[in-house]
C-alpha cells in the first residue's frame, strides 16, 4: 500500500488550479511513474494526491496555422514517439522518447511529468532544452509562459509557483524549421536505463557553414543544460571535422559534470566531447549536408 | 479512504470499494485471487506484474487501483479458453521453452499478446525493443525472443527494403 492519506480527481485545469489554492499541500499525479517510486521509497509521505489523469484536453499534440508545435502535458511517451506531426518536425524529441523506460513506462509516464520532476536525466530534456521549448504555466490567477532554461532550478527543483500547473508545451517553427538534429543517448543497457549522458543537437546551415548549432545536454550537471560558448563559436565556422572538434572541446566548458556511481566527472567530460560530435556529424547530414569524413 | 470503482477483469464486471492506497497489482492478487500477475521489484521495472489495460500493458504494481474506474483489464488467467486450450502465444512459449521459474512469463505473454493484437510489423530489433520492459533471469532471452516471432508470424521483417528497416549505424 502507497503512503496516500487523500486522492482526488480533477476533470479540468479550472479544477485544478481551484483546488490547488483552496489546498497547497496537494501534490499532483499524472503517469506516476516518479511520484509511486518516490512514494515507494519514503520519499514522499502522507500524500495528498490530485489526479490529473481524467483531464483529456492535456493528452493532445498539434500544429497550429502559425507552425508552433503543441504538445499536452499529459502527452505519454508512447504518444510523443508515435505522433506523426513531432517524427517529422522534430525528431530529436521522439528518439528520446523512445530511448526511456520501457515499453509500459512509456505507456503511463507523461512528458510534463518527465519536466516537472526536475531531473537532470530526464529524457525529454536535452532535446526540449535545444529546441528552445517554451512551458505553459496555469493558476487561479492566469497563465504564463516560461523558457524551459529556466524552469530547472537545481536538482528536482523546477519553477512552479504553488498553485501552479504545466499545461503545454510549445515549440515555436522558428526553432525547428530548417534544422537537422540528432538525439545520443549513453547508458550501460539499451533499454530501462538512466543516462549516463544525454545530448541533443540541431543545426542549420548556410552553404558550408554553420549558420546556427544548439546543443542540449542531460546529466553533464545540476539541470540540463545548453552548450552557448560551444554554439557561439560554431556560428559561421565552416564545415569541417576541425570545426566540430573544436566545438565538442568548448561543449566541455559548459558542463558541470560531477562524480556519481553511474560514472566519474572525467568520464562524463569525456562522453561531452566525444557524443556533441558524434551527434553533431548526423545533425549536418540530416540538415541537407555533406557527410564529414 | 475508499472509492467505489466499476471495472471488468477478462470480460468479468465488477463493482467494488477499493482503497486509494491500493495498487492494481495489490487488487489483483490479494483481494481478487488473480495472482498470475507477479510482484517483483515493485517499482515498475521488471514488469512481472504487467497486465493489459484496454489492450496495453501496464505495470500493476505502480498503477493506482483507482485509476482501474472503467477499464477492461486482462491477465494471464483470461487468455486460456474456457475448456483450458492454451492461446497461440501460450502455446508458442511452451514450444520454444521460453519458461523456466515462470516469474516473468506472464506478463512477457500478456505484452506479446498485445503485439499480435495490434497488427503491426516489426523488426527483430523492434520487437526486442517491445518486449524490453521485461526481465527475465533464467532462461535468457533467446528462447523468448524465438517465442515472440513465433507468435508474430507474418509480421516480422528484417530485410533491408523493409519500410521496418533501420541500419544500425544510425544507433552510434
Amino acid at each position: 500500500m502507497y503512503d496516500i492519506i487523500g486522492y482526488y480527481e480533477a476533470e479540468t485545469v479550472a479544477e485544478v488550479t481551484a483546488l490547488l489554492a483552496e489546498n497547497p499541500r496537494l501534490k499532483l499525479i499524472a503517469g506516476g511513474t516518479d511520484v509511486l517510486i518516490k512514494m515507494h521509497g519514503g520519499q514522499i509521505e502522507n500524500a495528498e494526491l490530485l489526479s490529473l489523469r481524467k483531464i483529456k484536453a492535456l493528452g493532445t499534440i498539434g500544429k497550429a496555422e502559425d507552425g508552433t508545435i503543441s504538445i499536452g502535458a499529459l502527452a505519454t511517451f508512447t504518444q510523443v514517439f508515435n505522433d506523426p506531426i513531432l517524427r517529422e518536425m522534430i525528431p530529436i524529441l521522439t528518439e528520446a522518447a523512445i530511448s526511456m523506460g520501457g515499453p509500459q513506462i512509456r505507456n503511463i509516464a507523461t512528458i510534463g511529468g518527465n519536466v516537472c520532476n526536475g531531473a537532470t536525466s530526464a529524457d525529454s530534456a536535452s532535446s526540449l532544452f535545444a529546441l528552445n521549448a517554451q512551458l505553459k504555466l496555469v493558476d487561479q490567477h492566469g497563465e504564463r509562459i516560461v523558457p524551459i532554461q529556466e524552469f530547472y532550478l537545481g536538482p528536482g527543483k523546477v519553477a512552479l509557483k504553488p498553485g501552479e500547473i504545466l499545461t503545454e508545451i510549445l515549440i515555436s517553427p522558428d526553432d525547428y524549421q530548417g534544422f537537422g538534429g540528432q538525439y545520443l543517448k549513453f547508458a550501460m543497457r539499451e533499454a530501462m536505463d538512466i543516462a549516463t549522458l544525454a545530448v541533443a543537437v540541431i543545426c542549420k546551415l548556410q552553404g558550408e557553414a554553420f549558420d546556427e548549432v544548439r546543443i542540449g545536454l542531460g546529466v553533464a550537471g545540476p539541470t540540463p543544460l545548453r552548450c552557448l560558448e560551444a554554439e557561439a563559436f560554431a556560428k559561421g565556422q565552416e564545415i569541417s571535422v576541425a570545426s566540430v572538434a573544436e566545438i565538442g572541446r568548448l561543449a566541455v566548458n559548459s558542463a558541470k559534470a560531477r562524480t556519481s556511481w553511474r560514472a566519474s566527472k572525467d568520464y562524463r567530460e569525456h562522453l561531452v566531447e566525444e557524443l556533441v560530435q558524434r551527434a553533431l556529424k548526423i545533425a549536418i547530414v540530416n540538415a541537407g549536408g555533406a557527410k564529414l569524413v | 479512504m475508499f472509492k467505489r470503482i466499476a471495472f471488468s477483469i477478462n470480460g468479468k464486471a465488477f463493482n467494488l470499494e477499493v482503497d486509494i492506497r491500493e495498487s492494481l497489482l495489490e487488487l489483483l492478487r490479494n483481494r481478487l485471487g488473480y495472482t498470475g500477475a507477479k510482484k517483483g521489484c515493485g517499482v515498475g521495472e521488471c514488469g512481472a506484474c504487467s497486465v493489459l489495460i484496454d489492450g496495453v500493458p501496464f505495470d500493476s504494481c505502480i498503477y493506482l487501483a483507482v485509476w482501474a474506474d472503467g477499464k477492461e483489464i486482462t491477465t494471464i488467467e483470461g487468455l486460456t479458453s474456457k475448456s483450458g486450450e492454451l492461446s497461440e502465444v501460450q502455446k508458442a512459449y511452451v514450444d520454444e521453452g521460453a519458461v523456466q521459474c515462470g516469474f516473468c512469463t506472464p506478463g512477457l505473454v500478456l505484452t506479446t499478446t498485445a503485439l499480435v493484437e495490434g497488427g503491426k510489423d516489426y523488426t527483430r530489433n523492434e520487437l526486442k525493443r517491445e518486449l524490453s520492459g521485461h526481465l527475465c533471469r533464467c532462461t535468457g532471452y533467446q528462447s523468448i525472443l524465438k517465442a515472440a516471432e513465433k507468435s508474430l508470424a507474418g509480421h516480422i521483417c528484417t530485410c533491408v527494403d523493409s519500410p521496418h528497416y533501420k541500419p544500425q549505424q544510425e544507433k552510434n
